[in-house]
């Protein structure tokens, strides 16, 4: 009796949130649960053409895992995003750093400095990079007119290597920002005491800062690996035949392909891989953080 | 108190941000460079792309297909976002954190699989591809922003001053309006910003859900096909990094102005808080 009492007072006085929040969360629930939901449902499905099998199979999986293109894709998607993040994260830090530490009453000016050349369309962006790097592009005829090469280079452009370089550039803000807040809310003082009890530079950074920045390191990364690996647009413009990711197939299979079920299943594949990771990150973020306590 | 920086870390500094802005200085260059094709060396100065532009009769259709999406994208994703930050801060309820994971949830999902499965449920109820199709699948990319922007805001909200109301016979209605929203205003204004600014660029889930009205990024998508375009998308990208530099600057200067207003104020608080010691 008291049990379902309790739990009448719990609804009762849940009452006034639920009227607040439902709007947002019937949204959520109609156009994302919902959805993913009937994504799941549909990867087990088949179709001919317009023609919808509703017979329950694992068909599509055994066609992700067997087929060595798909195989390829996704490996190549998580490898891109990987070393996508890595690279980011690692150029960011000093930048961010340098703000944060050297930046003094220019902080603000600075970080406007670095978001200015994001003001303008994503796409755009990703072209300009087959600017730079192409046949007749800004490096090949800048390393002619030097006379250092005398044929254009043509492996800058059209691989995976081009995609690295125009995501690390697409998600430098995406790094930054982060660094520097978790950079930001070191106290000083901690690094003036390590000094003060005879810490080396070298020494009071590794023990001192890199640790406290750490939150922010890894939230850095999630921000940029997450939408790295599903990306379309870079693999299209800059990555040729070579730097084609997961995202292209997917759609290939909504389009031209007409295999709705076998996209939906590349989808569901890539989304696995994605949770699994950041939850990883997640998982070592939580290691460190109970280490520092 | 600044010390000065290594100067190792002052050249990478430099380096980095010259390739920040290494695709974007292109823009002006090839925008008034009067060449048909985008390569080195430039020929002479021309505006002719940008008069092109005027004439692109479906580039002003995109604009406007962008810009309908992006306000009503930023408007309910705002309002979602303040009944939920609300919710949140103030309110204890049974599925807290499962509903709050599940709104905040598009923020760690790839754009690509949003605009799938948002696609496959309108194939499957045989709805056509609209502009509510793409403002729904922006509203829900873009409200776990606004949730975190509002959060904030209310969390930095003082309580004390809406029971006052409250106890001095406002109604529930009047103290939202005459106290709670003055209060979250600057949050209001960002999260309207940030999710027009998103909207206005997103690609992936426009282009999967965009019907026979393509939003902006989805018409220069389709123009970077075309060789012979390429200058007058270059003028148009242009165009749009200027833009964007003027808004980002007004708001700048909003965002200062009505910080020396409430800093001015925390000031005298903390006068008479002195005082009282």
């Amino acid at each position: 009796m008291s049990a379902v009492g309790t739990l009448r007072s719990k609804i009762k006085s849940s009452v006034p949130g639920w009227r607040l929040i439902g709007g947002p969360f019937l949204f959520g629930f109609l156009l994302l649960l919902t959805p993913l939901l009937l994504m799941i449902l549909l990867s087990f499905w088949t179709q001919n053409y317009l023609k919808l099998d509703r017979t329950f199979t694992i068909n599509n999986y055994v066609e992700v895992f067997s087929h060595p293109v798909y195989f390829t894709l996704i490996k190549r998607s998580l490898n891109i995003s990987l070393l996508v993040t890595l690279t980011t994260v690692l150029l960011a830090f000093p930048v961010a750093y340098y703000i944060s530490f050297y930046g003094g009453k220019r902080k603000a000016f600075l970080l406007f400095l670095i978001t200015i050349p994001f003001w303008t369309s994503y796409l755009l962006r990703i072209f300009l990079w087959k600017i730079i790097l192409g046949y007749n592009g800004v490096i090949n005829s800048g390393l002619m007119s030097l006379n250092i090469i005398e044929e254009p280079l043509s492996f800058i452009l059209y691989n995976s290597n081009a995609v690295v370089l125009a995501l690390a550039h697409a998600y430098a803000p995406f790094a930054i920002l982060p660094i520097f807040v978790s950079l930001e809310k070191i106290d000083r003082s901690l690094l003036e005491a390590g000094r003060d009890l005879g810490d080396s530079a070298l020494r009071s950074f590794f023990h001192i800062t890199l640790p406290l920045a750490m939150p922010g390191l890894i939230a850095a990364a999630l921000i940029i690996f997450i939408p790295t690996i599903g990306d379309y647009v870079t693999p299209r413009l800059v990555g040729g035949t070579d730097g084609l990711m997961i995202a292209n197939m997917i759609q290939v299979q909504f389009s031209k392909a007409n295999n709705a079920p076998l996209g939906t299943a590349l989808a569901i594949v890539s989304l696995s891989i994605v949770v699994f990771i950041s939850l990883l990150f997640i998982l070592i973020n939580r290691r460190y953080l109970r280490r520092q306590v | 108190m600044t010390k000065r920086a290594p100067l190792s870390l002052l050249i990478f500094v430099i380096v980095y941000l010259l390739f920040l802005y290494a695709p974007v200085v292109l823009l002006p260059l090839f925008a008034f460079n009067d060449s048909a094709i985008i390569a080195f060396p430039l020929d002479g100065f021309t505006m002719k792309w940008f008069w092109a532009l005027g004439e692109e009769e479906s580039l002003f259709r995109a604009l406007k297909n962008s810009l309908i999406i992006a306000v009503s994208a930023s408007l309910l994703s705002t309002c979602f976002g303040l009944l939920t930050a609300r919710a949140l801060a103030r309110h204890q309820f049974l599925g807290k954190q499962a509903i709050f994971g599940l709104i905040m949830a598009p923020l760690f999902l790839p754009e690509i699989i949003i605009g799938v499965s948002i696609l496959i449920v309108l194939m499957q109820l045989g709805l056509n591809l609209s502009i509510w199709t793409v403002i729904a699948g922006h509203v829900l990319i873009v409200t776990p922003f606004s949730v975190s922007i509002l959060t904030t805001s209310f969390s930095n909200m003082d309580r004390s001053l809406e029971e006052a109301s409250l106890d001095l016979g406002e109604t529930n209605f009047g103290t939202f309006r005459r106290v709670i929203l003055p209060l979250v205003a600057p949050g209001l204004i960002s999260s309207l910003l940030i999710g027009f600014t998103i909207s206005l660029d997103e690609f992936v889930i426009a282009f999967f859900l965009t019907g026979t009205d393509p939003t902006l990024p989805v018409y220069i998508w389709s123009m970077l096909r075309f060789p012979s375009k390429l200058p007058t998308v270059m003028a148009l990208g242009f165009v749009l990094l200027v833009m964007s530099l003027i808004l980002l600057s007004l708001f700048e200067y909003f965002r200062r102005r009505s910080e020396k207003l409430t800093g001015g104020y925390g000031k005298t608080q903390h006068h008479i808080a002195q005082e009282g010691e």
